[in-house]
């Protein structure tokens, strides 16, 4: 049997090196860890845009590199809840996940104004609840701020095979890209339908078997782009004064 | 201990039969899943593609080698009372070391494997091996048991994750440099497959990527290991 010292002494002097070699390993990667996160996000605001990356790429074959040089062309307000763009701060520095669980009216909304070939999308962040758990999501607009882009969603929770689908399987995201957020100037967002979409400008087909995650996603996008509201008006107003929207 | 004084005089890192039972034993007759029916919680989960259950498998094969090969070499300074403490801090270290080293070398599959990186804490492969030859062996041969434990557990993972993937979602590899789509349509699968499709009439059967899936497998994979092993079978 072990006296109690050299117990209390074994354990002590354990743990002691094995938090010094952690925190070693840890101050060694943390820069590149955090880099890596960076990106990794950023690739899930982009795979909004796929369609129109330079030089036809997709998401997954752009260099690290490339994207944060895409992110630092781009122009990156955030807005308050009346439209307002707030100072100091950039789009990318927002966590959508902390401004969920503050009050409706202190929120703030990350835009990120893509540009491609002249072309301007404003990307939409939404989050909103699924099955399990939060399920979130980044919505391009076209420069009309009318007509979606594209989209990409993501979730943490959600059942594979059904309510993840709404990232495995690109054809869900597909589906939007056309879809129109308002009609005759009002907002109606874009719903996603359980047993087919019947309205193609305003409706998508819900994956069969994830209800709860297909409504989910329809009160995300609701929520979520009538946020935006102040600002696409804002744009719409601008855009017809140039005679440019044609709807 | 009077007997590993006498056998101080052999080679450090023999490789004889002995040793070699080691690394095979884990893999057929003695397999950690299969047979001993450890570690499932992890083989359920992280199965349904072939390149996290590959990655997971390094992970664990890192984790049991390194915590058998430690625990050998300060066993005999290990407190009895406070051994398994002590055997929990060692893996929950090497653990840490995998999580920030995924983190550093690629942060999408970080993030696919989430939690079940942590949980290799709990995977009572780890533990089991660690109690039951680490402690009574030396550093060489515990490290030999660690690799073989943690092959035996990783092939199991990926046989269950070539199953599930293909049957599951089409393809091979999904997430890695070398995906590669196998059979099923090609349009409504991931981003950047490659366009040759065996049976293009498959549909994706949905409950190879549910965790129940791996259930049915590993139970079929038994039955198989089984009516070939007869030494196996429990007569009694």
């Amino acid at each position: 049997m072990y006296t109690t010292r050299y117990v209390i002494g074994f354990i002590l002097i354990l743990t002691a090196s094995v938090a010094v070699a952690l925190t070693g390993l840890r101050e060694v990667t943390k820069n590149k860890a955090a880099q890596n996160e960076d990106i990794f996000n950023k690739r899930a605001i982009l795979s909004a845009v796929e369609d129109y990356l330079p030089d036809g790429k997709k998401v997954s074959s752009l260099s690290d590199e490339e994207v944060s040089q895409l992110f630092a062309q781009m122009e990156q307000p955030v807005l308050n809840m009346q439209g307002e763009v707030l100072d100091g701060v950039q789009a990318e520095n927002v966590d959508m996940a902390q401004e969920r669980k503050k009050p409706e009216a202190e929120r703030r909304l990350p835009l990120y104004i893509y540009e491609h070939n002249g072309e301007k999308f404003y990307i939409l962040s939404v989050r909103g609840k699924g099955l399990w758990d939060e399920i979130w999501g980044n919505i391009a607009l076209k420069s009309d701020a009318n007509t979606i882009a594209g989209a990409a969603f993501d979730h943490k929770g959600e059942t594979p095979g059904l309510g993840a689908e709404i990232k495995d399987n690109p054809a869900f995201a597909k589906e939007f890209e056309g879809t129109k957020i308002y009609e005759d100037g009002k907002y109606v967002s874009v719903k996603v339908r359980k047993g087919g979409a019947k309205n193609k400008t305003h409706e998508v087909d819900a994956i069969s078997g994830a209800t709860v995650t297909s409504d989910g996603v329809s009160e995300m996008l609701y929520r979520g782009i009538k946020y935006y509201q102040p600002f696409l008006e804002e744009i719409r107003q601008s855009e017809k004064a140039q005679g440019l929207l044609i709807q | 201990m009077a007997e590993t004084a006498v056998k101080e005089k052999e080679p450090l890192f023999q490789f004889g039969k002995k040793e070699r039972h080691l690394i095979t034993d884990p893999l057929n007759d003695n397999n950690p899943i299969t047979v001993q029916v450890l570690g499932i919680c992890s083989a359920l989960a992280v199965t349904s593609l072939v390149y996290p259950s590959f990655v997971m498998a390094i992970a664990v094969i890192f984790v049991t080698a390194f915590s058998s090969l430690f625990t050998s070499m300060l066993r005999t300074y290990i407190p009895k009372q406070v051994r398994m403490i002590v055997q929990l801090v060692i893996i929950a270290s090497l653990v840490t070391v995998v999580e920030l080293t995924l983190k550093y070398l690629n942060y999408p599959i970080y993030k696919q494997l989430s939690v079940y990186i942590g949980l290799i804490i709990t995977n009572c492969i780890v533990m089991g091996r660690l109690e039951a030859f680490a402690m009574a062996n030396k550093p060489w041969r515990s490290f030999l048991d660690g690799i073989g434990n943690g092959l035996g557990y990783g092939a199991i993972l990926i046989i269950v994750g070539i199953i599930r993937e293909v049957f599951g979602k089409g393809s091979l590899f999904a997430g890695s440099p070398i995906e590669l789509k196998i059979i099923g349509p090609s349009m409504d699968y991931f981003i950047n497959t490659a366009d040759s499709v065996l049976f293009g009439w498959y549909t994706n059967n949905n409950l190879m990527v549910l965790p129940a899936a791996a259930m049915f497998i590993i139970g079929i994979l038994i039955w198989i290991q089984r009516s070939y092993n007869t030494k196996l079978v429990d007569v009694s």
